[in-house]
């Protein structure tokens, strides 16, 4: 790969909280497009990590760009390219369909005609045309879901982080919106998913494990199954957190 | 002789004189035997927890019966929660009790002591006993699951119910949580229990996929995915999303659909042949192109069933 | 029973291992005795006033329409002896009384000066200064009216005494005021949301599938808080002898019985806003401005409430604590007996009576 195919670069990148490594010298890339699986048992120190790639939380040693910029310096123009999708927090319940896409595009910075063009398409790509002034707290989890993945790409982001994304949904709808994560990748965006359930798990480009603050694995799901000889993501977990100290 | 039995009830929510309401419970009836466990496989919003919560004599339905243990779930609702152990979807303890004040605490409420039903939950206990001290608040997910599943069993309840025990709980935890369960059924309690995940179906001895509060089907998991109409296909290639547009366009395609790092597919066609849809693929501008027939999985049926 | 003292066992780890808790618990009668202890101004309009007219002569006659004429102050029919001022004091209908002597007009004209005694119902010190000064600006308008045709200058002395609290310390009025706040915030607002922390844990569900009655749950619940509100009551008390140096000066075993009254009042009240609602911000919100704001606005501690709109007097006769505002101030400051506010107490018992029966009633052994 090029060098300039990586959107996400981490050399070494270490977070203390006094004596408490969270984040153990954790080294990797991700590239462009790429669909990047974060897993880790309760505690084995994801959030801290995804903390300091999104700007939130500066490193206490080691180095990372996101998108080319800095995470000491450049914390704000990080925050300009990423976007972020959880499944607890996403979208304003009680504003419209509408009125959180306006919302979230006035945050972003976008002018008033690129949110309506933006509109206009995120609507007819979801099929949520005869729903944009209904109240989101209406619409079924799946279709919540699948709009507020749009909306935290509504800004074309060079990175989109998801935390759990589909987790309790039913299978066809799980789908749909694996759908619009390929697409979104195949567009150029990078995609940074975080979550313990190993079968979301299969669907990335290659996965990273963490057990206690340090990245045990990086590779893709077919070959980490065939290292660990094992026929599912799950095992290969198992193996892995088993042997993890640390709880939540 | 059955351990539940539930017959045609249904539940909405919300039901006023000018709103239907929501239908979250549609006309379900399934039993379960002495001793069996089985799963409620769905979605969230499916109806589980309101299946669970009538069964436990916590709402009462619009219109069926169902019987925990012979009792009617309406009119025998104090026998009922004297004699069944329950741990809800939201369950999380007294985050400020200690472990043993907590098991205490229930075991006195259920009118019976630790010592009295030690051996039921001894396995269970001795792990999370070093810890016994500490508070409930302070524990991990996996620690906090099996503190809850001691304080439902306390009682020596006939039947179990476990509503998502295991969402939100690592894998790590989530395989020793079922591994405790084939054990309880051991001591000849039933136990019905929910989960979202298809992969968690194969660990019960009966299953009922459910979705949009129907029941699509009820069986053994082993039956349920060999029921399975057409032969599936795994396919892999370079890169998915195109992979995935490439299958929806192939002529003789029935359905497909993302699988993991897999699409699966099935056709039209009884007399498919890989080789024709590989040179297809190969013509797409696809490489690496793997085409094998496999079993399908219960999460194939569930897919399969809601189409 | 043994799952009921296994209850309260459990709800007292709830307590002592809360340290926002415990704050609220202990740490708020103090704040709000300190806090209140300090006078408020309030405005005082028609007060009803007694005069005492031993003199009945034209100089007592020409004040008397004096103060009569004042929006200040409306003037009931004479008394004579001292115990029918008292008996008037002690019913409440009455702020002041104005007693001329005998010989007022001829005191004035011998001997150029002549005295006027007011008593004020001090209970509530700052109502009771207003008055006395008020009462004393007419005495003198009247005094230099009629100085200005005469060369040898009158003067009318008003001689004012405060009954019921001579050192005017105002604390005594705030006392029965934060009792009634503290009361309200532990027993409405600490059980409303602990009964529905249970709700939002999960533990709730687990509860009421159990063989323990769903209404002991609910009681075992309530009854820490009633022990805890007890406990208050005697740590304000204690502030109040020992700080404030102000004495209970009638029954201490009445005051704890009536507390208790209004306790379970809080109680019931509690316990109805949390079968209403699910979640423990919802809870807290409810008590704050339906139970604590119409306290400080309509028990009379804060503001008089004959100066409020009508509509609003009548509002505050549901106001529980209003009521026993009124029998903690007879009983603390009055010394009165039973004797004295047993239609307050009625009143009180009364509503909580009402207030436990829709809580029994809408209380569901189910969810929903």
């Amino acid at each position: 790969m090029m060098q300039d195919d990586q959107v996400i670069v981490c050399e070494k990148l270490t977070k203390r909280f006094g004596d408490f490594v969270a984040t153990d010298e954790i080294t990797f890339e991700v590239h462009k497009g790429e669909i990047f699986g974060f897993l880790g048992a309760n505690g084995a120190g994801k959030t801290t990590a995804m903390r300091m790639l999104c700007g939130l939380s500066a490193p206490t040693s080691g180095k990372a760009t996101i998108a080319g910029f800095d995470v000491y310096t450049q914390t704000e123009q990080i925050k300009k390219n990423i976007g972020y999708m959880s499944q607890k927090f996403s979208l304003y319940e009680n504003l419209t369909v509408l009125e959180n896409i306006e919302f979230f595009g006035g945050i972003y910075g976008l002018s008033d005609q690129q949110i309506k063009d933006k509109t206009n398409e995120l609507l007819d790509r979801l099929g949520l045309k005869s729903e944009a002034k209904k109240l989101v707290a209406s619409l079924p989890l799946g279709w919540k879901q699948k709009l507020s993945f749009s909306v935290a790409v509504l800004h074309e982001p060079k990175i989109v982080f998801l935390d759990e994304p589909t987790g309790g949904v039913d299978p066809v709808t799980r789908r749909q919106f694996w759908d619009l994560i390929y697409e979104a990748a195949n567009r150029g965006i990078t995609v940074f998913v975080t979550t313990h359930y190993m079968d979301e798990a299969e669907y990335c480009n290659r996965i990273s494990i963490m057990v206690d603050g340090k990245m045990e694995v990086l590779d893709t799901p077919a070959n980490l199954k065939s290292q660990f000889g094992v026929r599912s993501m799950d095992e290969v977990f198992y193996q892995l957190a088993r042997s993890a100290k640390r709880g939540d | 002789m059955e351990a539940i039995v539930v017959k045609n009830i249904t539940k909405t929510y919300g039901k006023g004189k000018k709103t239907d309401g929501t239908l979250a419970v549609d006309n379900v009836s399934f039993t379960v035997g002495k001793g069996e466990l089985f799963g409620l496989i769905g979605p969230d919003g499916a109806g589980k927890t309101s299946i669970f919560r009538m069964l436990t004599t916590l709402l009462v339905p619009d219109s069926g019966s169902a019987t925990v243990d012979g009792h009617d779930i309406v009119s025998d609702f104090r026998q009922i929660r004297s004699t069944v152990g329950y741990m809800p979807g939201k369950f999380s303890l007294y985050q400020d009790l200690t472990i043993e004040e907590n098991l205490n605490f229930f075991a006195t409420v259920f009118g019976t002591t630790i010592e009295e039903n030690y051996h039921l939950i001894r396995d269970i206990y001795v792990q999370i006993e070093p810890f016994k001290t500490r508070r409930a608040g302070k524990l991990s997910g996996g620690m906090k699951q099996k503190l809850a599943l001691c304080c439902a069993l306390i009682h020596k309840p006939t039947t179990l119910f476990l509503d998502e025990p295991t969402t939100g709980v690592d894998p790590v935890s989530r395989k020793e949580f079922w591994e405790m369960l084939k054990r309880l059924k051991a001591q000849d309690i039933t136990i019905i229990v929910s989960t979202p995940y298809m992969d968690e179906a194969a660990l019960c001895d009966r299953i009922a996929l459910i979705q949009g509060g129907k029941i699509l089907s009820i069986d053994t998991p082993q039956r349920i995915v060999q029921s399975y109409p057409e032969q599936l296909f795994a396919v892999k290639a370079n890169e998915m999303y195109r992979l995935l547009q490439a299958l929806e366009n192939y002529p003789g395609i029935l359905r497909s659909y993302a699988f993991g790092e897999y699409a699966h597919a099935t056709f039209r066609d009884p007399d498919f042949k890989t080789d024709d849809l590989e040179a297809y693929l190969t013509g797409q501008g696809l490489t690496s192109v793997r085409i094998e027939a496999i079993e399908a999985t219960i999460e194939d049926s569930f897919i399969k069933l809601l189409n | 029973m043994k799952q009921f003292i296994a209850f309260v066992r459990k709800e007292f780890y709830h307590v002592l291992r809360d340290r926002r808790t415990l704050l609220i618990l202990f740490g708020m009668p103090i704040a709000q005795i300190l806090i209140f202890g300090f006078a408020l101004t309030n405005e005082v309009k028609d007060s009803e006033i007694l005069v005492v007219d031993y003199a009945r002569d034209n100089a007592s006659q020409e004040l008397i329409t004096e103060i009569s004429a004042s929006r200040y102050f409306n003037i009931r029919q004479a008394a004579l002896s001292y115990q029918e001022i008292l008996s008037a004091f002690r019913a409440g209908k009455i702020r002041a009384v104005v007693v001329f002597p005998a010989n007022f007009n001829a005191d004035l004209l011998h001997q150029n000066k002549a005295q006027v005694q007011i008593i004020a119902d001090a209970t509530d010190i700052n109502t009771a200064n207003m008055i006395t000064n008020y009462l004393s600006s007419i005495i003198m308008d009247y005094q230099n009216r009629v100085n200005e045709n005469l060369n040898m200058p009158y003067r009318i002395i008003p001689e004012t005494r405060m009954l019921y609290n001579p050192q005017l310390k105002g604390a005594h009025g705030f006392v029965p005021g934060v009792m009634a706040l503290v009361l309200l915030l532990v027993s409405v607002m600490m059980t409303a949301i602990s009964i529905v922390r249970e709700k939002e844990t999960g533990t709730m569900e687990v509860l009421l599938v159990s063989p323990f009655k769903p209404v002991l749950v609910i009681f075992a619940k309530a009854f820490p808080y009633l022990l805890l509100s007890l406990v208050n009551v005697a740590a304000i008390l204690f502030l109040s002898v020992f700080v404030l140096d102000l004495p209970v000066k009638g029954s201490l075993p009445l005051l704890f019985a009536e507390s208790t009254l209004f306790i379970i009042t809080c109680l019931a009240l509690g316990i109805f806003i949390s079968i209403k609602t699910d979640s423990q911000q919802i809870a807290m919100l409810i008590s704050l401005m339906g139970m604590l704001l119409p306290t400080m606005m309509f028990s009379g501690f804060l503001f008089p409430i004959e100066n409020m709109p009508y509509p609003l007097q009548i509002l505050s006769n549901i106001v529980p604590s209003k009521w026993f505002y009124i029998i903690v101030k007879s009983i603390m400051i009055k010394g009165l007996g039973l004797n004295a506010i047993w239609k307050e107490t009625a009143i009180l018992a009364g509503m909580t009576l009402f207030l436990l029966a829709i809580s029994l009633k809408s209380f569901k052994i189910r969810l929903q």
